[in-house]
């Protein structure tokens, strides 16, 4: 980034620039119809969420209607699509694994970081191979096992598996090399703290950032994803949102009312939405954090 | 007394630390994997209440795949590709414009909260509002806006086209991930030495010659790596045109990718046919990780002397060429 | 005193029910159930707390849709609570009917229902699968198998079951032993606008509409008149489908092999016709615009449907306030009189749901009592007809309302549609179904949507079912298609 004194210097010639000016207008042309669109979609949900089945029908109005709060108790009163446990059981899974996934990379990146053994090197370099490995061509046998557990139908396949995160594992390495100073280890030890006091009490109050930023990441890719939990969960009562919403496409019976349908997909969006709009500031510095190497 | 041992007592620690990442990863993803691999050389599958096999049949169940296995693939990488190519153009004009100290753009942070955004929803929610939003009646409230404007005159059967259908699943692969491109990039672009720009500039290269010139040679790994993280990621699509078509990869199965494909066969429980398929894309995912890899560390410091110095040449040819720029 | 109270009802009505339904016991299991329940509603009488019988007191029933689930809330006579999300019912002898639906698509249903079937045996006691409905579609795949109970073991006689219609009791027998029982026979029907009908037509009486519609061709000349007055003769491409697949020389597999009956074919050339000249509107069953064509905006002139479809669907659908905002069930709300029903060009059916009780059931006695109560029941019978239009099936009371001068549906703009379900209700034969039906239907309703969209062309859509329907069913090995 170039200093103030040159910013200045550089208005001068921008006012006299005329093609500068129209690059910048096309600019804000472009930014403009891209925001339309990724915001237009989200508009036509919100307002038919608030328009009963028929209206809908009738093709889209760009005002809303007077069915939100029928739409709603509509919704969550239906016991095909149990939202309100759906709700629970994806906050649940999504937490758990968060602070699973967070907790245990940041364990597994401090024992690369601080301590020299055997083998070190291997095993980061086994944790980065597996980074991009997508669990689906796994998902067959875990299947299978999670059957000879008797763990089908209960969410704990959804949660135990994030303690091995690689990417979060990678990500808090890079995080301790920028902003872990390994005096504070040594002088952790001179006061006589074990290692694993050490590592709760001194270390992860100052990775706590980089962690936050990797919690909110874990828990939006939890929260979202649907492959496995469909093909682990039958049960109404354990099913998690994204599972509800893909039985949305494929129950006919549940598509008689499209109002419905379309509070659905706002509930089930709506809690991710809000917390990305309180932390975006955060999360938008976190992607490119996790980006760029220290 | 502990410091002491310092060397020999914390090496354990190491172990003792990592033990409960590989421990949890040998149980949940390894021994799967490797059952799945023993499943695939079997027939074994369940017809209605009763169960076939195990019975071994050798490589059949590959030799099975291997005449089906590239349909799928090829409609995976057409979908990744309608997705991944304006995301990236996009993505790195985005990424510019953000950067470029003369555009000087304003209102930056609501921009990229807002093309963020698409990032963080639930793809099967994403997709079941576009299959409600693109509905091939006239009552759909994409084709009654697009009449109501005048835009076209017939309702657009928008499911029921190859094109369109995949073209849908482009969209919303683009709109899910141009914005997080756009900021990976940007931190990139970020991340070059600004002196190199003052220097350019001072010898009064434009804004294109720079972005070509310095910019894009020094982010290029930032490139490769956006690429094939993409890829991978594109070879695992299946949220999206599994709920958008119901699963039935709609129409002429050419939406179905191949991670619907396998679906298709885990749901019918045969685990013979769902094996082959997975080692498969076992081994086509494990070359792309290995490249991953590579560019991984070959940005970090260690064994990267000739990289580093292949870099410098470049910022210098890139000096160079800016200088040479002014002459002319 | 109140719980006393509780007590002797519920004690009662253990007792009734087996007077009703452990009489006639058959089978061994369902006496040592029997006298095992005496046994027990006897020390129940004693000691205080012990419930009613020594059954299971969790009812776990698998469907596919609330169908059911509605019909057993409202005529079921044990009712005591329903849970406010329905997820629950409770009865007055303390039982706790537990529901699990499982959408029907893409064989769905049947794949969830069997992973369970598979695990009865080491399930817990309340986790076991008690009542499972079946279709005609897939209806042998499971009354021919060890995991259901003949309806005779459980209590039923034949004597209860007189009055079904036989066909109903056919399709569920293999071997001489009934498996299921069901509180419906479902004739298929064209249901038809009347305003449309007198614009195209000039009559919307239903004998006359009928006559102009009984056999294909003249049904093919409606079409092309309704077509240029702007009206759709159908909505989709598979409403026409069940006429034709319920009238095939055989089923759909023999062996491993799967044969493709000419008559499919000939659905095939008549929805291409149909699509290609504008008859049809171009959707498919229960997607949003086939819907929307049944409600107030629709242009379309009839619809193939069943008996439930009437209630289960196509009311729903016909009105412009629904009754979730306080809309009524009157004429003035939407298209709600404007629709009328006949017989259609060919006669067929569609649909039907059996109950079958599963094998390593607690509670064979609440289960013949439900099965006695909304199957047998005469009663119930008529009523659950009277209220929802639904076809019930017991022969004498569709007769009686059949013949009931004041029985008319308003919906139905006052027609006496039991009258025309009970002459057609009779000749249904379902001997052509088999296990794979639906597999079968659907993929291949699937496959030649393609080929009406034009996305593809037929031999294109042929090969496609060929691959799909194997993948579908690992152990078909090849598709014969009849010669051209």
């Amino acid at each position: 980034m170039p200093t103030k004194t040159k910013e200045k210097s550089k208005l001068n010639h921008v006012a006299a620039d005329p093609g500068l000016f129209v690059h910048r207008l096309i600019a804000y042309i472009v930014l403009f119809v891209l925001c339309f669109i990724c915001l237009f979609f989200f508009y036509v949900l919100i307002i038919n969420s608030t328009h009963n089945n028929f209206t809908i029908q009738r093709g889209f109005t760009a005002l809303p209607g007077k069915s939100f709060f029928v739409n709603l108790t509509n919704t969550t009163h239906d016991a095909n699509i149990p939202v309100l446990s759906g709700l629970r059981n994806s906050l649940v899974v999504a937490a758990c694994s968060a602070a699973l996934s967070v907790y245990f990379s940041s364990l597994t990146a401090y024992a690369v970081y601080a301590y020299d053994f055997k083998g070190k090197n291997v095993l980061f370099a086994i944790v980065l191979l597996i980074m991009t490995m997508p669990t689906q061509v796994s998902a067959l046998g875990f299947l299978n096992l999670m059957d000879k557990f008797h763990m089908t139908n209960t969410l704990w396949p959804l949660i135990l598996p994030s303690v091995a995160a690689p990417s979060v594992v990678f990500f808090m390495k890079q995080f301790m090399d920028s902003s872990l100073p390994r005096e504070i280890i040594e002088a952790a030890r001179i006061d006589g703290s074990g290692e694993f006091y050490t590592f709760n009490r001194v270390i992860l109050p100052i990775l706590a950032p980089g962690m936050a930023v990797q919690a909110i990441f874990s828990f939006v890719a939890s929260w979202n994803n649907y492959f496995i939990p469909a093909l682990i969960i039958d049960d109404a009562k354990m099913k998690t949102m994204p599972i509800l919403i893909a039985q949305l496409r494929s129950a006919d019976f549940l598509k008689f009312d499209m109002g419905k349908v379309y509070m659905m997909i706002f509930i089930a969006i709506l809690p991710v939405m809000v917390v990305y709009l309180c932390l975006s500031k955060y999360i938008v510095r976190g992607v490119a954090l996790g980006s760029v190497k220290g | 007394m502990k410091t002491k041992k310092k060397g020999i007592s914390y090496a354990k620690w190491g172990y003792i630390f990592m033990a409960p990442f590989f421990l949890v990863y040998a149980i949940f993803q390894l021994y799967p994997m490797i059952t799945t691999v023993y499943y695939s050389f079997f027939e074994y599958f369940r017809s209605g209440l009763k169960i076939i096999g195990p019975n071994f049949v050798g490589l059949k169940n590959y030799a099975a795949m291997f005449s089906e296995v590239p349909k799928y693939f090829g409609n995976t990488i057409i979908m990744w590709l309608l997705g991944f190519i304006p995301q990236i153009i996009i993505s790195l004009v985005l990424a510019s414009w953000f950067t470029d100290v003369r555009l000087r753009l304003r209102f930056q942070g609501f921009f990229k909260t807002v093309i963020y955004m698409p990032n963080l929803i639930m793809a099967s929610a994403f997709a079941m509002l576009f299959f409600t939003l693109f509905s091939d009646t006239a009552n759909g409230p994409v084709n009654s806006l697009l009449l109501s404007l005048g835009v076209i005159s017939e309702p657009i059967r928008w499911m029921t086209g190859v094109w369109s259908s995949r073209g849908l699943v482009g969209l919303m692969n683009f709109l899910m991930w141009f914005g997080n491109t756009t900021i990976i990039l940007m931190a990139a672009i970020m991340g070059v030495d600004p002196g190199l720009y003052e220097a350019a500039e001072l010898d009064g290269a434009s804004s294109r010659q720079m972005f070509w010139k310095i910019t894009m040679p020094l982010i290029k790994p930032m490139l490769v790596y956006t690429l094939i993280t993409s890829l991978i990621g594109g070879l695992q699509m299946f949220d999206v045109p599994q709920v958008l078509t119901n699963g039935k990869g709609s129409p002429n199965n050419s939406t179905t990718t191949i991670i619907m494909y396998l679906n298709q066969h885990l749901y019918s429980k045969n685990y013979g046919t769902a094996g082959a398929i997975s080692v498969i894309l076992f081994l086509i995912c494990g070359v792309l990780c290995v490249m991953v890899y590579s560019t991984l560390t070959k940005e970090d410091d260690g064994l990267t002397k000739a990289q580093r110095k292949a870099q410098k040449a470049q910022i210098k040819a890139a000096k160079k060429a800016a200088r040479a720029q002014k002459g002319a | 005193m109140k719980k006393a109270l509780a007590l002797l009802t519920a004690t009662g009505m253990a007792l009734t029910m087996l007077a009703g339904c452990g009489g006639s016991s058959s089978s061994s299991a369902a006496s040592s159930e029997a006298a095992s329940s005496e046994a027990a509603s006897s020390e129940a009488a004693s000691s205080e707390a012990a419930p009613a019988s020594e059954e299971g007191s969790v009812l776990n029933i698998w469907c596919w849709n609330d169908e059911f689930q509605s019909r057993f809330n409202d005529y079921y006579p044990g009712v005591k609570e329903v849970a406010a999300d329905k997820s629950t019912t409770t009865l007055d002898n303390g039982i706790t009917v537990k529901w699990t639906i499982n959408p029907n698509d893409n064989n769905n249903y049947q794949n969830k229902l069997d992973e369970a079937l598979l695990k009865q045996d080491s399930a817990a006691a309340d986790d076991k699968i008690d009542i499972f409905l079946i279709e005609a579609d897939y209806a042998l795949k499971y009354v021919d198998s060890d995991y259901t109970l003949p309806v005779k073991d459980l209590g039923l006689t034949d004597a209860d079951l007189a009055d079904q219609y036989q066909y109903t009791k056919d399709i569920v027998t293999v071997d001489g032993v009934q498996k299921g029982t069901t509180w419906q026979a479902t004739p298929g029907l064209f249901a038809y606008r009347r305003s449309i009908a007198k614009d195209v037509l000039g009559t919307d009486d239903p004998t006359e509409v009928q006559a102009a519609l009984s056999d294909w061709d003249k049904f093919n000349a409606v079409a092309e008149q309704a077509a240029a007055k702007g009206y759709k003769m159908l909505s989709g491409y598979d409403d026409s489908y069940r006429t034709f697949s319920n009238n095939v020389s055989a089923g759909w597999v023999d062996g491993t092999t799967v044969k493709v009956d000419p008559n499919l074919m000939t659905w095939v050339d008549q929805t291409k016709t149909y699509t290609d000249k504008g008859y049809n509107n171009k959707t498919s069953l229960w997607s949003d615009g086939w819907s929307a064509d049944q409600g107030p905006d629709g242009k379309v002139f009839g619809f193939f449907y069943s008996t439930w479809g009437i209630n289960f669907t196509l009311l729903g659908n016909a009105l412009a306030t629904p009754t979730s905002e306080g809309g009524k069930e009157e004429v003035g709300n939407g298209i709600y009189g404007d629709y009328a029903v006949c017989q259609g060009p060919e006669p067929y059916y569609w649909g039907g749901t059996w109950i079958c009780a599963a094998a390593g059931t607690d509670n064979t006695a609440t289960i013949c009592d439900v099965m006695k109560q909304l199957t047998c029941n005469a009663d119930i019978m008529k009523q659950i007809t009277i209220d929802t239009q639904d076809y019930t099936n017991n022969v004498p009371a569709m007769k009686a309302l059949a013949e009931d001068p004041d029985f008319g549906s308003d919906f139905l703009g006052g027609q006496n549609h039991i009258a025309l379900f009970s002459e057609v209700a009779p000749t249904i034969d379902m001997s052509n179904a088999g296990p794979y039906d639906q597999g079968c239907n659907e993929t291949f309703q699937a496959c030649m949507k393609d080929y009406f969209d034009g996305a593809v062309d037929l031999e294109t859509a042929k090969a496609n079912f060929e691959d799909q329907i194997k993948v579908k069913y690992p152990e078909l090995t090849a598709v014969e298609w009849p010669a051209a």
